[in-house]
């Protein structure tokens, strides 16, 4: 056998290995991506074959469609806020846990059983808890004096009441952080004490880094799910809006005043009920492009707090 | 680049160019050839849901299959309008062969797409006059451009309802028949109760379920769209004074911090605690389905129904209203639309079925035979109902190949100018306009 016939069979053979990953990468990556930079040139509305539409949904989505930057925005709302404090809460409630020395079990189980509650049940339950008029949230609020906002139905708290349903469904951070947590070597945070090092120091000198490429983790992971950020504020915006889409309705995307619409949204009521699938592939992309760039930066920043750490 | 190389990589670039070129789905493949007296099953995908609803529609089915003994019907309920579209996209055999929708938003794209087969040839097989079978704005939303691609299969129609009860109270001895009238009586039927109500006259927020811009507006009889297709809600006067009444009827009932906080006590629109049954609301907005609702229900107080007001400069087209209903078509990919049409035909024409269904469910009858006919059951307040849906005036909203888009920038700018976010009309409706011309223009 020849050195060429050798490097070859090698390669299949390698090929073949990788085959199933290949197979299943082109298939449910690769395949769909191309469509969906393909059709974000083409007009298609499922119905006719697509036609060739240049850069026009491409300007359509960054110049004239009014809904396209306030879902943007909103988005990047929830990535900065909700992830970030989903991630700050739940190291906070597994410091907590890991900390506590009776009630733990019933402190675990407490903190992770909303996280198990399905999200369309979970949003209703909390737009009837937040509802400004009837909900035991303002009753009590107004009890002790205290402002009782709109919640779901007012755009400037219909995020944060958002960020408060993520922040109740804590459990998954909660179970991860505290895995981390326990696996931090107990030798160091003695050797701190002996040297004098306080509560924060430690936190800061010895815990951070020695979880922090769970932190890492945690951050990419809730930035891609902020991403993908669909049925809760469907749920509550049609729950707070009364609107249901009945007869003579239209729903009306991102109740109130476009606050909780999400890129997410946009693919679907393009897609699916504007029939304009060339419009929704560019939506589409740019959600891509920004999961990519957002993983990239916290990829990167990674490496430095690795360093740090070391 | 070795030879191998260059073989794998042209083998992918074939690859992923038949993989982008297979993605081109979605065109029609039916035809109108199959034989409708061979055995067959056709598909039916319907969005009826509730018990009653699915023992009339199935009652129909076994109707037309026993007048039809070769044609079996598989039916596929509580299908909603976006799972149509997707089946409508995708075909195979499981797919409909008839679809029904509650919304004539669709209509639009539906007959322009081709998703739905143009109905034409078949009415005319069957020596069916749509003008002589189906009342005129039924027609008018059930197709596009000249274009049938559906049939009604009964409709709806909105007029007031009201509690008399609440009204005798007050003092007012008939519903009102102009917005005038409206405005005055919703004052006089609302009840503070410290900085919220013990009722409310009149529910006037755009979100106040039924009272939507649409809603509103058909009784200023307006028109959306221009000869050439434009938008023009900025150059119809009828969409700056149905505005101007709403926002005067807003403030006149507290304004809208008030009212949206109370509207946020109103149960479920189609549970039992809406806030007309439960007396939160002396009058509202609705269709006939309310009259069943209601009386499920067990609401205590008697109801009275009339049509909407009109403006006050158009009080002789009184006992006019919205209307829209339910639409059924055969799917174009549909490999049996011979059979299919048999079943649309029988559904949307025999007036024995359209009578039955209609009574069932608390619909208006979708023929002119249908609401002629003496198996109809009439109490006073349908009676109201079938009145508007006949009436020259009434109207809905038209046709557009991107289903309600327009209606739903429409009402983006209703919200926003209601709340005072914004507060130039003529601006925000000429940027209506231009949003909603961006979109249908996109949409071509």
């Amino acid at each position: 056998m020849t050195q060429a016939a050798k490097r070859r069979r090698s390669t299949l053979v390698t090929l073949g290995f990788l085959a199933p990953w290949i197979i299943g990468f082109s298939v449910f990556f690769a395949y769909p991506l191309i469509s969906t930079v393909y059709f974000s040139f083409m007009h298609y509305d499922g119905f006719r074959p697509p036609t060739w539409n240049g850069s026009r949904n491409w300007s359509y989505v960054f110049t004239r469609y009014p809904l396209f930057w306030p879902a943007l925005r909103n988005t990047l709302w929830l990535v900065v806020v909700m992830v970030g404090t989903r991630v700050v809460f739940g190291l906070g409630v597994g410091l907590l846990i890991t900390r506590i020395k009776t009630g733990t079990g019933f402190f675990r189980t407490a903190f992770y059983l909303p996280y198990l509650a399905p999200p369309v049940a979970a949003t209703m339950s909390f737009a009837f808890l937040l509802n400004p008029g009837t909900g035991p949230v303002n009753h009590l609020l107004g009890g002790i004096g205290l402002p009782q906002p709109g919640w779901f139905n007012d755009p400037s708290w219909s995020k944060p009441a958002l960020t408060l349903l993520a922040l109740w469904g804590i459990g998954d951070l909660m179970v991860i952080f505290m895995a981390a947590l326990l696996d931090v070597p107990k030798d160091q945070y003695e050797a701190a004490e002996l040297d004098g090092a306080g509560p924060w120091q430690r936190f800061r000198y010895i815990t951070l880094p020695n979880i922090s490429p769970i932190v890492v983790f945690a951050v990419v992971t809730g930035v891609i799910q902020t991403m993908q950020y669909y049925t809760q504020p469907i749920v509550a915006g049609k729950v707070a809006s009364g609107i249901i889409g009945n007869s003579g309705q239209q729903f009306e995307p991102g109740y109130p005043q476009q606050s909780t619409l999400t890129l997410p949204q946009l693919v679907y009521n393009l897609a699916f009920q504007r029939f304009d699938t060339g419009s929704a592939c560019v939506v589409a992309l740019v959600l891509f492009a920004l999961a990519m760039a957002c993983t990239a930066l916290l990829m990167r920043r990674r490496g430095g707090l690795i360093q740090a750490g070391d | 680049m070795s030879r191998f190389h260059r073989v794998c990589s042209a083998v992918a670039v074939i690859a992923a160019t038949a993989l982008a070129a297979g993605a081109c789905t979605g065109q029609s493949t039916g035809q109108a050839g199959d034989d409708p007296n061979k055995d067959v099953t056709i598909n039916f995908w319907h969005g009826w849901s509730q018990p009653n609803e699915l023992k009339a529609i199935n009652g129909d089915i076994a109707a037309f299959e026993k007048a039809h003994p070769n044609i079996h019907v598989r039916v596929v309920p509580n299908v909603n309008d976006d799972k149509i579209n997707q089946a409508l996209r995708t075909g195979g055999s499981d797919s409909p062969d008839v679809i029904s929708s509650f919304t004539t938003d669709n209509v639009g794209k539906f007959c322009s797409s081709g998703a739905l087969v143009d109905l034409g040839p078949f009415l005319r097989k069957s020596g069916i006059d749509p003008e002589r079978t189906f009342p005129k704005p039924m027609l008018d939303y059930t197709a596009y451009q000249g274009t049938r691609c559906t049939l009604p299969l009964l409709g709806d129609a909105y007029g007031l309802y009201y509690n008399k009860d609440a009204f005798k109270a007050a003092g007012i001895t008939a519903p009102p028949r102009t917005m005038s009238q409206l405005k005055a009586d919703a004052v006089k039927l609302t009840k503070s109760q410290g900085d919220s109500y013990a009722r409310l006259g009149f529910m006037p927020d755009f979100h106040g379920y039924e009272s939507t811009p649409a809603h509103y507006v058909a009784q200023w009889s307006p028109t959306y769209f221009d000869a050439q297709g434009r938008s023009q809600t900025a150059k119809d006067p009828a969409f700056a004074k149905m505005f101007t009444f709403q926002k005067d009827l807003v403030n006149s009932l507290g304004g809208y911090a008030q009212l949206e906080k109370y509207r946020s006590t109103f149960g479920d629109e189609f549970g039992a605690k809406n806030p007309f049954h439960t007396g939160q609301v002396a009058m509202a907005i609705d269709g006939e389905w309310r009259l069943g609702m209601a009386e499920d229900a067990g609401v205590k107080f008697p109801i009275g129904v009339a049509p909407l007001p009109v403006p006050d400069d158009q009080a002789d087209t009184y006992g006019k209203g919205y209307i829209t209903g339910t639409v059924v078509g055969v799917a174009a990919h549909s490999a049996k639309q011979n059979a299919a049409w048999e079943l649309v035909k029988f559904l949307t024409t025999d007036t024995n079925a359209v009578v039955d269904f209609a009574n069932a469910i608390h619909n208006v009858p979708s023929t002119l035979a249908a609401l002629k006919s003496p198996r109809l059951k009439l109490d006073p307040n349908f009676r109201t109902f079938l009145e508007i849906a006949q009436n020259p005036h009434s109207n809905t909203t038209p046709a557009s190949p991107n289903g309600g888009q327009y209606q739903v920038t429409l009402q983006d700018f209703a919200y926003s100018y209601e709340s005072g976010k914004a507060t130039d009309l003529q601006a925000g409706l000429r940027g209506v306009d231009q949003q909603v011309d961006r979109d249908i223009a996109q949409t071509k």
